[in-house]
């Protein structure tokens, strides 16, 4: 796709002011990384805080009196227990029990649910949800919004100078807050594995508000690059990669998103395919790797085990900055699955020495 | 002092009595951002113009790095694979990759000059 096809996101003069270097991702132009460069911008997150643009993210709401129930038959997560002020991380099925894509939503009360989906998804994931939501339930895109993410261990403290109720926000808690002046909407949450928040705003104000938080001492922009190594240092999927329409969840590891309640109902779309892998077990599992040397080994990097077969492949790797080591995640055959188990990645025709290792690579610390 | 060229795929060369030190250029450091790990050839390898005989990997991607002539290879950089940020920091100078003895040392002549690598970066 050419520069000039390419979508830009309201932080889009903004992004090139701060030197971004853009890239296409996803339809967008959107900065990879800024001067400072991804090393230092992925450390920064972690010691301080970083500010992402992540308006390429597709944000819509759900409004109606049943609107939880509507979105229940799409999702293994329970939606009608959601509290108002909390947002939950979920997955949108697809009838071979596979991921559609995976998504926050959030209930904003008065049977209201806001969502968050992945760029590269949304022109498929909205469609979908607004074919099968009943009479009085509708769905409203957000394309004007903005969304930015602000992560890191000062994030919190930074915005509350800002938004001082934001403070008092519990780990994938929601409120409505005013910034500047501009309606907002920030969820304590992220995909770096710290603590940190998402601020949807209204697009014309995206540009203040970045720029008020880039004027406080602890913020510094930060660029997909760093996003890619803090969320896969967290163990968190990206879909694409990690993630996919022939993903099962179960082999997935993310069997977790599946709420009590809709083991016993088992109501969703692809229900049974997954409780199916569940009874099973799963042929393959998505696993940690830790390659023993220095050397990273990326996507599609072939697994093999000591004898050379093919065990499984890495579906995201390279080096970790926190770690100061080379970190993976991919799929491997059940029976490598246990931490420890000692594995060979192919890396230019070579078998290098590598471990199947707990996730996260670096502790989450979200606020609990 | 010694002549430095270039090759299209941005390393630069510099011929001191048949044997000549390669690494890559500004641009290529630029454009890879903070290295994090080198694999540099053996020495004694004998390698071909163009063939991919190092590997330079930052946090965002892997890039194959190729040799510019043919010859042998006589020495490489220990000092880069210790320390890959040291590509970022002296690309031209201390982080050098590997050193080359020639195959045919007229074979320098024909690589890019300063100018014409700069005419080359104006054009990608």
């Amino acid at each position: 796709m050419s520069e000039a096809t390419l979508n830009t996101t309201p932080l889009d003069a903004l992004n090139r002011e701060l030197g971004g270097k853009m890239v296409p991702f996803a339809g967008y132009s959107m900065p990879v990384q800024f001067p400072a460069g991804v090393l230092s911008e992925h450390l920064h997150t972690r010691a301080k805080a970083g500010l992402f643009d992540v308006s390429h993210m597709g944000q819509a709401s759900l409004h109606g009196a049943g609107a939880a129930a509507a979105l229940e038959a799409l999702v293994p997560g329970d939606m009608i227990g959601l509290k108002p002020g909390r947002q939950r991380y979920t997955l949108l099925m697809t009838p071979e029990g596979t991921i559609m894509d995976d998504l926050m939503v959030a209930n904003l009360g008065n049977d209201r649910l806001f969502i968050v989906v992945n760029a590269s998804r949304k022109h498929v994931d909205l469609p979908h949800i607004a074919a099968h939501l009943p009479a009085g339930v509708t769905l409203e895109r957000h394309e004007d919004r903005a969304l930015l993410a602000l992560q890191g261990p000062a994030a919190v403290a930074v915005l509350a100078r800002f938004a001082p109720a934001v403070a008092a926000l519990p780990f994938m808690g929601v409120t409505p807050a005013t910034i500047l002046g501009a309606e907002c909407l920030v969820s304590r949450s992220g995909y770096t594995g710290e603590d940190g928040v998402e601020i949807s705003i209204p697009g014309d104000r995206a540009t203040d508000i970045a720029r008020a938080l880039l004027a406080e001492p602890e913020v510094m922009p930060i660029g997909l690059g760093a996003r890619d190594s803090l969320r896969l240092e967290a163990g968190l999927c990206l879909y694409g990669n990690d993630i996919d329409e022939t993903t099962n969840p179960v082999e997935a590891a993310l069997t977790w998103v599946i709420q009590k309640r809709r083991k016993i109902d088992w109501s969703f779309v692809g229900a049974d395919k997954v409780r199916a892998m569940l009874d099973n077990g799963a042929p393959r599992l998505r696993v940690g790797i830790q390659p023993e040397g220095r050397a990273p080994a990326r996507g599609h990097t072939e697994i093999v085990d000591a004898n050379g077969a093919r065990i499984g492949e890495i579906t995201s790797g390279g080096f970790g900055p926190s770690c100061n080591a080379p970190v993976a995640m991919g799929y491997v055959d059940r029976a490598h699955a246990a931490d420890g188990t000692a594995v060979f990645l192919m890396v230019r025709g070579k078998p290098l020495p590598a471990r199947v290792a707990p996730m996260p690579f670096v502790p989450h610390t979200y606020v609990r | 002092m010694s002549e430095t060229r270039f090759t299209k795929d941005h390393e630069w060369v510099r011929l001191d009595g048949g044997v000549a030190t390669v690494g890559i250029t500004e641009h290529a450091q630029e454009a890879l951002g903070d290295v994090v790990f080198v694999e540099l050839p053996e020495a004694g390898r004998e390698v071909e113009e163009g063939e991919a005989c190092a590997v330079v990997e930052s946090v965002k991607a892997a890039s194959d790095v190729y040799s510019p002539l043919a010859g042998t290879v006589v020495e490489a950089n220990a000092a880069i694979v210790d320390e890959p940020a040291l590509v970022n920091r002296e690309a031209t100078s201390g982080a050098w990759f590997f050193k080359l003895r020639l195959a045919d040392e007229s074979a320098f002549a024909g690589l890019m000059d300063e100018a014409g690598y700069e005419a080359f970066l104006a054009t990608i």
